[in-house]
């Protein structure tokens, strides 16, 4: 717990500390890693002898967020890479990076990242793995674009995101399905218990869902197409994120879940299949480049479809044989990619084809790429050539497809010789060629990486045992589910493996003689392999633009008269729908207690309302309204409340003079719309009118309860001292309601007169804008009616006294 | 009576009143306004805690009994969004003194936010259908004038839309009420529901419920009511925008919820089906209007629209299972959701503000290079914007978290998809800002370009100690998500249990 908060500490203060020791950080920074890695180191005896470490905070425990860690073989394995190597990083990054001025945010990240990616390998919660999952995922967004005014970086670093973005949402989906039908979202609580997820009837949208999210990190194809485009961020962060850690979080994952969801024929299929074409694909790819670091990054992939192959396999041999591999790759792998970054450094290019005979000048990156490729090619006496070995023997005794997958796994480990040869040896031997920069020795930041971790491969190779006991085993363990012994030997006597190895060997040397023929003639795969995937990325990224275009024009037009009608039409039919559904829309009326009196009037509106809209001029229009608005008042006095019916006369009185006044002053308008619009609007009006009509004559049909309002009849003058029901309520009973509408009043008040007399200039930024769609449609704002200050003011006092009026209406006319 | 329910009404409205009394002295008026925000923070505390300990509130103005005079009441859900009112009122005061024109602040913009403040509280702690439509014409009337104050061109083509449309909902709303009373002779929420509940033929409630929809559906900016809140937020001064985004919307949500929890659960298969599938259409369409767009305050804008979809999820979740323990869920998502977004997206409209005074312009084509020369900014604008996202450990993250069990829980796989996917989409939209107008560099011609217009020693405290505020507390509430998430959940227990409701306003009476 605090190993990991240690890391998001650190990164708060990185910025400032970079500012006062400037050279010096990226040593005083890398401590705490290596400070971190001899704490997790202390641990080894311990979980070596079975033992797990836990700690448990509590966090959202209502949302099964808790952050519990729990420090295992596997996690051991990985945290004490990537502290180990963070330290290398950092201190490789003071040199790389030495006077950038953006180097305090680049320790600041890097930590960030650190302590995500620990915590996600300690995570022992399922939600909180999620939330450091998705921490790096953002850390390396933010890394990838740390040059961040190139345009390819940025569109670099979004495309990372959001494929390992949207791959992290389905595992949040696969996560919480598995937490739902396992019953818990603790691993140690899944693993522990009997009753197996494999027969769940979500076991295959579960599965489907966590390999999109451990597919998408661990760039398996056809997701693959991020990786190489995120070398754009600064070497040692491709080296560290891209190479040996972050994209090892897919494969994490796999091995994490293997004793839950691993050993069914979809897991077989599903990651064996992914696996091994990502294997070829990159490897294939890789063999194209020329650029040494995407170079480097294709044949990550080609690394990472490998170990995908080989959990996919399942065997406690091929788990053996991809932790090992996991581990070798993570050593040469590192080396290469800080050796490529130092040949940028000090060369000023990274185009293999530019380099050669630096050996005389860079002894000392020589030797280190040197060991580093040979590793990478799995020459005896490295641990890669252990690794390679397992790798064969594990692939040939795959249940049921080893002799396809053989011959695949030779014939990407040829490609890795290639690769190897290209990246570790090519630079350095030859005759020396022109380079941009007159190549001189790295300085000690940028070699005591690749030569820490070239040599380290070397050490375990020659001496297994080192790491055989104490991490490997305990790793296996843990993924496997019971315990395992391995035991590493450089010499496995003459079997089937030193054959294949024997056989990928040669051939890698041989397609290395013969690389530019072969990278001519491979280069027909791209568009297959790789520019096909990152085509659909395109091109959903550009349909999605499109679709977003579409829709908002569509949508958000402008017009208000479409906006009205939208509106209209969605009340309509969702009413309408609903007392269609009822199946009955309104019980017969029953006319019987109707006066003459009340039909007149009714006749009265419904005419007085005809006019209105058949009226051919305005001022007749409005003369129509007055008649409706009068013709309502006499409703109420009808219905014995007089005070609504003087408020409801005095309001319409002044809303016809109003009206008059203001029209008076506006031209006399053409008729604008077509014979078809006024048939839709007046179809729509109609439908509008008539359900409305219909729910009020529904609300009359069936009063459920009587009115409240007899109490008011009651208590008015006894308790309220007022002989007027009216009155009381709006001043008593319902004064908070006054209170407000005083205030709509006031406010209004307000509104008038600011509107009138205040003018803010134009002030230059809400030129461009003067439409709601981006793609400005010109001729929108002309059509548009100029709302001038006229309505607005006019609509004020309006509804102010339209909001008076009802409340009395409401509860004052009681029957 | 309980003087806690009142002083989120007093407070504001003593404030606006003093305010329009201090007409002429501007000094006098900033003041107010900023002692009025904190003192209306304050009391919306204390009254968070008094309901936190002594469960939902209940207070009879004028002392009529329950049903007959107006009832203030507050829950759980009622006080947190009044808290929150009161942290945006506050935030946006501080703001507005450094950021608007003085102009505007001399003709009315104080005493208007005020007024805008108690109809927001007063529509959360009505306990009364009509009041609660008075609220809601407060509120339409202080937002209009403050929208269109100034008189911009494009204000007031804004202003227009926003207003007409939201008269069309106000008259529904009103109709609505009184169809209802027709029906139930009543008013009060607490009687209606038990009225409302006894019917022998809930159906035509139903279809009155569906006015309600869209009358609150307007007001919430739902699909596909919501073209008022793309067309005006953009316009007016950023503070303006800022307190709308944070709040107009929510109080249209939170009428939602109360309504469809406490009054119409009659036939939840359909309306709340309904809400469902109009969550599903909110959320895309609102993302979608997103991408399309270049400005910043509109990028924000769409984004509003997206997340009351998230908001009318849990309430949909939550009527389509039988089990009290996913609604609960699912109601403390869409609570947590809300508190969560109203504190993020007012941060995000003031953030917007500060970069129009760095950058010159709201057209991410015209900013850049903030990242470089203010990475303090930078900062203040990622934890939003990421949270916003929903990614972890923010606030969004729990938000979207729980949303997304609950609906994954009632088994209504096709939304939780859609709200995943939503929420990638919103990601990309964050960093589409996020790229041009801090990781680009700044275009040849930008203010940025010439010495940066910096920001005076009072500017930075007033505009970015606010941002720097809301931004702790997105932080906060990511990293102490139990405890809140336990506020939530024990608000959607008050909203699940509807008897406590009833009972806390009617008492015995039944």
């Amino acid at each position: 717990m605090t190993a990991v908060l240690s890391g998001f500490v650190l990164a708060l203060v990185a910025p400032g500390l970079y500012r006062r020791a400037r050279a010096g950080a990226g040593w005083l920074l890398a401590l705490l890693p290596l400070g971190l890695a001899g704490y997790f180191g202390s641990y080894t005896e311990a979980v070596a002898a079975g033992e797990t470490v836990r700690a448990s905070y509590s966090w959202a425990p209502a949302l099964g967020v808790d952050l519990s860690f729990c420090l295992d073989g596997l996690s051991l394995l990985f945290a004490l890479l990537i502290t180990g190597i963070g330290a290398l990083i950092l201190i490789y990054a003071g040199g790389y990076l030495s006077g950038h001025p953006q180097l305090g945010r680049l320790y600041a990240f890097l930590l960030l990242f650190m302590a995500s990616m620990l915590g996600l390998v300690l995570a022992d919660n399922l939600l909180a793995l999620f939330v450091f999952w998705e921490l790096t995922s953002l850390s390396s967004y933010l890394l990838i674009g740390f040059d961040h005014e190139r345009a390819e970086a940025r569109a670099a670093a979004l495309q990372a995101l959001l494929v390992t973005g949207g791959g992290g949402l389905a595992l949040l989906a696969g996560l919480l399905l598995l937490g739902q039908a396992g019953g818990s979202l603790e691993l140690s609580v899944l693993l522990g218990q009997p009753h197996d997820l494999r027969g769940h009837p979500l076991y295959l949208p579960m599965l489907l869902l966590v390999l999109l999210g451990a597919f998408t990190k661990s760039a398996q194809f056809p997701f693959h197409f991020w990786l190489p485009g995120a070398m754009a961020a600064p070497t040692p962060i491709s080296a560290y994120l891209h190479s040996a850690t972050m994209v090892k979080a897919g494969v994490y994952l796999l091995a994490r879940l293997h004793p839950l969801l691993g050993g069914t024929d979809a897991w077989h299929a599903l990651v064996t299949g992914f696996g091994a074409a990502t294997m070829l694909a990159g490897g294939l790819l890789a063999v194209t480049q020329t650029d040494l670091k995407r170079i480097l990054a294709y044949s990550t992939v080609s690394a990472l479809g490998t170990l995908v192959l080989l959990l996919g396999i399942g065997t406690s041999a091929a788990v053996t044989a991809a932790l090992v591999f996991l581990l070798a790759h993570a050593l040469y792998k590192g080396a290469l990619f800080l050796v490529a970054g130092a040949l940028d450094h000090e060369t000023g290019t990274r185009d293999v084809r530019q380099l050669g005979g630096l050996w005389r000048t860079m002894p000392v990156t020589a030797a280190a790429a040197g060991l580093a490729a040979l590793s990478l090619a799995g020459f005896a006496p490295f641990l890669s050539f252990i690794g390679k070995e397992l790798v064969f023997e594990a692939v040939w005794a795959a249940p049921g497809a080893g002799f396809i997958l053989a011959p695949a796994a030779v014939l990407a480990g040829a490609l890795f010789v290639v690769t190897a040869g290209l990246t570790g040896v090519r630079p350095f031997w030859g005759a020396p060629r022109a380079t941009p920069r007159p190549p001189h020795e790295a300085p000690l930041s940028l070699w005591l990486g690749p030569v820490l971790l070239a040599g380290s491969g070397l050490l375990f190779g020659l001496w297994p045992a080192l790491v055989a006991a104490q991490l490997v085993s305990p790793a296996v363990t843990a993924v496997v589910g019971h315990p395992q012994h391995v035991l590493l030997a450089l010499w496995h006597g003459f079997n089937l493996a030193l054959a294949l190895s024997g056989v990928s060997l040669v051939l890698g040397l041989a397609l290395y003689l013969g690389w530019n023929a072969i990278r001519r003639a491979s280069a027909c795969l791209e568009p297959l392999l790789n520019r096909g995937p990152a085509m659909w990325y395109e091109v959903a990224l550009r349909g999605l633009n499109r679709l977003a275009q579409g829709q908002t024009r569509l949508l958000q037009s402008g017009y208000l008269r479409y906006y009205l009608m939208i509106v209209l039409v969605a009340t309509a039919g969702l009413t309408g729908a609903t007392l269609v559904r009822r199946g009955r829309l309104a019980s017969p009326v029953d006319w019987s207690g109707l006066s003459f009196y009340d039909a007149g009037l009714a006749l009265l509106i419904l005419l007085a309302t005809a006019a209105a809209v058949l009226a051919r001029s305005r001022l007749a229009a409005i003369a129509a309204l007055g008649v409706v608005g009068y013709s309502v008042a006499l409703v109420f006095v009808l219905f014995g409340a007089p005070d609504v019916a003087m408020t409801q006369f005095l309001v319409e009185t002044l809303t016809v003079i109003l009206f008059v006044l203001v029209f008076y002053h506006l031209p006399e308008s053409p008729a604008v719309s077509h014979t078809l619009a006024r048939l839709r609007d007046a179809l729509l009006a109609a439908a509008v009118g008539v359900l409305m009509t219909g729910l009020v004559l529904l609300a009359g049909d069936v009063q459920y309860h009587p009115p409240i309002s007899a109490y008011f009849a009651e208590h008015s003058l006894a308790d309220a001292h007022g002989r007027n029901l009216v009155n009381v309520i709006l001043v008593d009973f319902r004064g908070l309601d006054t209170l407000g509408e005083i205030t709509v009043l006031a406010v209004a008040g307000v509104g008038v007169y600011a509107l009138l007399k205040l003018r803010v200039g134009a002030q230059g930024h809400s030129a461009a804008g003067s439409t709601e769609v981006q793609p400005a449609r010109t001729d929108a704002a002309p059509l548009e009616p100029e709302p001038g200050p006229v309505p607005a003011v006019n609509g004020a006092p309006q509804d102010g006294g339209l909001a008076l009026a009802n409340p009395a209406a409401e509860e004052g006319g009681g029957r | 009576m309980n003087v806690l329910l009142v002083l989120p009404l007093v407070i504001p409205l003593t404030t606006a009143a003093a305010s329009l009394l201090a007409w002429r002295r501007l000094p006098l008026q900033r003041f107010l306004a900023v002692a009025g925000a904190a003192a209306l923070l304050a009391a919306s505390a204390a009254l968070l805690a008094g309901v936190w300990t002594n469960g939902i509130a209940a207070t009879q103005m004028g002392g009529w009994p329950a049903p007959f005079g107006i009832t203030l009441v507050a829950d759980l859900f009622s006080a947190v969004m009044v808290v929150l009112a009161g942290v945006v009122g506050l935030a946006v005061a501080v703001y507005s003194l450094a950021s608007l024109d003085e102009p505007r602040e001399s003709f009315g913009y104080y005493p208007l936010l005020h007024v805008l403040l108690m109809g927001v509280c007063g529509a959360f702690l009505t306990g009364d259908l009509f009041n609660l439509y008075v609220w809601f014409e407060v509120m339409l009337m202080a937002s209009f004038v403050l929208l269109a104050l100034g008189g911009e061109p494009d204000q007031l083509r804004g202003a227009i839309k926003y207003v007409t449309l939201n008269l069309v909902a106000s008259a529904l709303f009103l109709a609505a009420v009184g169809i209802l009373y027709g029906l139930a002779g009543t008013l009060n929420l607490a009687d209606l529901a038990g009225k409302l509940n006894s019917l022998a033929e809930p159906s035509t409630v139903t279809a009155l419920a569906m006015l309600f929809l869209v009358a609150f559906g307007i007001k919430a900016a739902v699909f596909p009511l919501f073209f008022w809140l793309p067309a005006s937020y953009h316009t007016p001064p950023v503070a303006v925008s800022a307190v709308f985004a944070g709040l107009l919307t929510k109080v249209g949500v939170y009428a939602l919820i109360r309504v469809f929890t406490l009054l119409f659960v009659q036939d939840v298969g359909y309306t709340h089906t309904l809400i469902l599938v109009l969550s599903g259409l909110t959320m895309v369409t609102g993302v979608l209007g997103a991408a399309a767009q270049q400005e910043f305050r509109r990028i924000l804008s769409f984004h509003i629209i997206s997340q009351i979809g998230y908001m009318i999820l849990g309430l949909g979740l939550a009527g389509l299972t039988t089990s009290t323990a996913l609604a609960t869920l699912a109601l403390a998502g869409s609570v947590f959701y809300i508190t969560h977004h109203i504190i993020v997206k007012t941060n995000l409209f003031l953030v917007s503000g500060v970069a129009r005074r760095l950058g010159g312009s709201f057209e991410l084509k015209a900013l850049g290079g903030l990242y470089r020369g203010r990475p303090g900014l930078a900062i203040l604008f990622l934890i939003p914007a990421l949270s916003l996202a929903g990614m972890p450990p923010l606030s969004g993250f729990f938000a979207k978290l729980s949303l997304v069990q609950a609906g994954l829980g009632a088994g209504q796989y096709a939304i939780v998809a859609v709200a995943l996917v939503v929420g990638l989409l919103t990601l990309f939209s964050m960093t589409k800002i996020w790229a041009e107008a801090f990781w680009k560099p700044a275009p040849a011609d930008s203010a940025l370009d010439s010495p940066p217009p910096d920001l005076g020693p009072r500017e930075r405290y007033t505009l970015l100690l606010p941002i720097g505020l809301l931004a702790v507390l997105t932080v906060t509430i990511g990293l102490a998500a139990g405890p809140v998430f336990t506020l939530a959940t024990r608000a959607a227990e008050q909203l699940v249990n509807r008897d406590a409701y009833v009972h806390a306003v009617l008492g015995g009476q039944r």
